[in-house]
């Protein structure tokens, strides 16, 4: 492999793991607004229980994906850095919102309603933000001013593929958070929550993949390129859509006393989906990084840091291996924590 | 303000507010262990309570730490593309290491806060050991790139601007950096210790304590006296020979430091006053005949390079000196008001008076007051370069035409989140008083 497409198949990885942590984190961010009040299911504790000891890691992952765009295509950071500024900058400025508000919340329980609904709304609005990135990247919405690319932000807004690619954010992130909090709830033996977030699974599920297929074909004309090169390579895309009929699948099988739905292999093969569709994706992309005017090889840092770079991932994961272990055991599998009163 | 001027300010201001409390992450694990050590060898409750309340406090302060983080590793890339280009090829190391670095700390964190209570102690120490580590080890790496902005290496430019043989162990083993990151963290260190024991302080201010409260305050006040005190004698070491790195490698900025005009053996050190481009001279100073060329050299004859020895474009901006000054002033100050608590306590054996108590109480402030313009001197007596000698800082910034309504949205959140992580600290402290938390004051 080239030493620039192994960079940007990192990098997609990277936003692949993400893209699935931060839809269980904002996702029960938003799950938890929403069963706050509600006395009748635990859904928001178990929501919560879920996130305090994980929301640090997942920002970790955040800056990683920036850091490794950065260092890994450092000649894409004019064109990005001026495009993305506003974007970026408004989610920099929820993040922080959410963030602080929601370890304020556990310090002042007096003040756990707004700092409850802050945490719901900005899990919705910062993915939004974060997924409005992909339809600058398919051309269409960049002027030069004196050869420096600036943002069109009317035909941005004005354009529906816009909309579509935050509905699409949106559906998928409630859909593997919901499926995710179910395995969850499942470990904690919290029936109520389990009933509640399969409920939701069961209709997100076909919402996220109709609502998919409509924003690929509401796609802009700038943006044709992409879809022809979906339509020509298609491979991945059906195995992305068989993982999900199976997962799917899985939220009928009956397994635990009455209830209906076995959730750690939904949760495994939803994953596997995404991980599926946004290498297609990816690859469809390629080679541009921004349409038309930046490809990946042009974005490229030099080889010789490339490859020091990628020592210091080795090393750096082999050390965090046995940390994260300790952590799933911890939070995601002692009855202790997560049966706590 | 023209945009270069506006990212230039939004930057600067998201790394002053990110450092406050960025110092404060550096810290703080450092004196937990302590306290958790303390508690392993003397077996006293207080310290087991300390511990779990600096946790606390640290919780919340974390989390602007963190947040404020994310924002400045963001902005850095898209308000200074230009440079981020030349780091992205030469000096991505250290940025990639203090990711992992973030991980180890955020990991063992969580564990600490939400797992103490199902670890023994030696795991829970080991724990509190890992998120230091980890903090320190971001603050060494984080303080890398800034050191090699300071005294570049390992790379060439060639005629047209392109970075070639690129030798990135070089650039990661800059001139500066060894120097750099012990004085960053040490001074870390230092300002921490000297903030919990203002807080310390501030509590034995108090008239009606109970016995039970008054010796824990107690205890914690020596805890950051003793720390303190070495810190800041080793900050002062230490910072010695940051002056002398700058002798070697960046005379310019040390000519704006001292406001030193002509290049001359014998020179004096001039402390206080302001710098004067008409006199070309430091007015209102004290000057100690001979002292500056001691303290570059450690030889009275030693030669120091003045500002005019450079195109007057090239200079930084002349107020430097007073940055720098408030920073040695107040790292003089608290080395001698923690040595001289101590004495007071160790040789005089006499509790402390409230005069010097209300003394200890502005000391963690002050030392706030010198990280911030200590780096603000750094990162401005670098100017007008962003990688000196390398990048101007014009050059350097983004173009885009944005920057503005950004600006004005990031400095309203910064003023927000500091008055709510103080009325949080409030609040929560004040709904949790140590006496209620004192195992003795049940019984
Ligand atoms: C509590 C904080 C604190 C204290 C008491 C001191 N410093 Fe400092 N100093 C810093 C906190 C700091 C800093 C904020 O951490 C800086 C900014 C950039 C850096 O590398 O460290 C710094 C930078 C810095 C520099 C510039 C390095 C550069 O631009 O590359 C010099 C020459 C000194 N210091 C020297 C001293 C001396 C002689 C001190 C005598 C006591 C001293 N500092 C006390
Ligand atoms: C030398 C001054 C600085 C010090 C001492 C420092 C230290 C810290 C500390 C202690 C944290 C706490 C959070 C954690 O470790 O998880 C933090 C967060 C962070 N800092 Fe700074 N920092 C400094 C400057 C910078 C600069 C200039 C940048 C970017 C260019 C930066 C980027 C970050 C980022 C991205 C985070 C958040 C990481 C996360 O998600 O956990 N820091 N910093
Ligand atoms: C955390 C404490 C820091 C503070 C308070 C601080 C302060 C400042 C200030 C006031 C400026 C504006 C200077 C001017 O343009 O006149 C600036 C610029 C800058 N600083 Fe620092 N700085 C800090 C740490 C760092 C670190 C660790 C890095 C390295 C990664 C860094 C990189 C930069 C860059 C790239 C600029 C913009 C370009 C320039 O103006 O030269 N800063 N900083």
């Amino acid at each position: 492999m080239e030493a620039s497409t192994l960079a940007i198949t990192i990098l997609w990885s990277f936003l692949f793991v993400y893209s699935i942590l931060g839809s269980l984190d904002f996702g029960a961010g938003f799950w938890g607004m929403v069963y706050g009040k509600n006395k009748h299911t635990n859904a928001s504790v178990i929501a919560n229980r879920f996130l305090s000891p994980t929301w640090e890691i997942t920002n970790v992952f955040f800056v990683i994906l920036v850091v490794a765009l950065v260092t890994f295509f450092p000649f894409a950071t004019t064109m990005l850095g001026s495009l993305l500024l506003v974007p970026v900058g408004l989610g920099l400025i929820l993040l922080t919102i959410r963030t602080t508000f929601m370890v304020f919340a556990h310090h002042a329980q007096k003040f756990k309603n707004i700092l409850r609904i802050t945490s719901g709304i900005t899990g919705l609005m910062i993915p939004a933000l974060l997924v409005s990135i992909l339809p600058i990247t398919l051309g269409g919405f960049i002027e030069f001013e004196n050869g420096y690319p600036q943002l069109h932000y009317g035909n941005l807004f004005k354009d529906p593929t816009l909309y579509m690619h935050v509905a699409f954010g949106l559906s998928t992130e409630l859909f593997i958070s919901s499926v995710f909090l179910m395995d969850y709830a499942k470990e904690a033996d919290d029936w109520s929550a389990f009933q509640t977030y399969r409920s939701h699974a069961l209709w997100l599920g076909p919402v996220s993949i109709i609502v998919a297929v409509l924003t690929i074909a509401a796609m802009p004309q700038e943006a044709g390129w992409i879809v022809n090169k979906i339509q020509a390579n298609p491979d991945w895309f059906i195995v992305s859509l068989i993982f999900f009929l199976v997962g799917y699948g899985f939220l009928f099988v009956k397994r635990y006393k009455e209830y209906r739905g076995h959730p750690r292999p939904a949760v495994i093969l939803i994953m596997l989906q995404y991980g599926a569709a946004i290498y297609a994706y990816g690859s469809a992309h390629l080679p541009y990084l921004v349409y038309p005017h930046l490809t990946v090889e042009e974005g490229f840092t030099n080889p010789t840091i490339f490859y020091q770079l990628l020592v210091v991932y080795g090393i750096g994961f082999a050390i965090l291996i046995p940390g994260f272990i300790l952590f799933w055991k911890l939070f995601l599998k002692d009855r202790r924590y997560l049966k706590q009163e | 303000m023209d945009t270069v001027v506006m990212a230039r300010s939004l930057f600067g201001t998201s790394l002053g507010f990110h450092i406050i409390y960025a110092t404060i992450g550096v810290g703080v694990p450092v004196m937990i262990i302590i306290a958790e050590i303390l508690h392993l060898i003397k077996k006293d409750p207080d310290y087991a309570l300390m511990a779990r309340r600096w946790t606390k406090g640290f919780a919340v302060l974390l989390a602007v730490a963190i947040a404020s983080g994310t924002i400045v590793g963001v902005l850095i890339s898209l308000l200074f593309p230009n440079f981020m280009e030349i780091v992205g090829q030469v000096i991505s190391l250290p940025f990639q290491m203090e990711i992992f670095a973030f991980l180890i700390e955020a990991v063992f964190m969580s564990i600490y806060l939400y797992a103490a209570d199902r670890l023994p102690p030696s795991l829970r120490i080991l724990s509190i050991f890992f998120v230091a580590l980890g903090a320190t080890a971001s603050a060494i790496m984080i303080t890398d790139v800034h050191a090699w902005m300071n005294t570049p290496a390992g790379f060439d430019l060639t005629e047209s601007g392109e970075v070639t043989n690129v030798d990135p162990w070089a650039a990661f083993f800059n001139p500066s950096f060894g120097i750099t990151a012990m004085h960053v963290t040490l001074s870390a260190y230092m300002t921490v210790a000297f903030l919990i024991g203002s807080i310390a302080a501030l509590r034995l201010l108090k008239r009606n304590l109970s016995k039970q409260e008054r010796n824990y305050h107690k205890k914690a006040l020596m805890i950051s006296l003793y720390f303190g005190a070495a810190m800041s004698l080793a900050t002062a070491l230490n910072g010695h020979e940051t002056a002398q790195m700058l002798h070697e490698y960046l005379p310019r900025k040390l000519a704006g430091a001292e406001g030193l005009f002509e290049t001359t053996r014998y020179a004096p050190l001039s402390i206080g006053g302001y710098t004067s481009l008409e006199d070309q001279e430091v007015k209102y100073a004290v000057e100690i005949p001979s002292a500056l060329s001691f303290l570059a050299g450690n030889r009275f004859d030693t030669e120091v390079k003045g500002l005019n020895e450079y195109p007057q474009d090239l200079w930084p901006p002349l107020y430097i000196h007073i940055l720098f000054n408030v920073m040695v002033g107040i790292g003089s100050i608290l080395l001698v008001l923690s040595f001289f608590a101590l004495a007071w306590k160790l040789l005089l054996k006499r509790e402390f008076p409230n005069w010097l108590l209300a003394l200890l109480v502005v000391g963690g402030p002050l030392g706030i007051i010198a990280i911030e313009t200590g780096w603000c001197f750094s990162c401005i007596g670098r100017q007008p370069w962003t990688i000196n000698d390398v990048l101007r800082t014009d050059t350097a910034a983004t173009k885009s035409n944005s920057v503005g309504i950004l600006f004005l949205l990031f400095i309203s959140l910064y003023l927000t989140l500091l008055f709510v992580t103080a009325f949080v600290l409030r609040f929560y402290f004040k709904r949790n008083p140590v006496s209620k938390e004192l195992p003795q004051a049940e019984s």
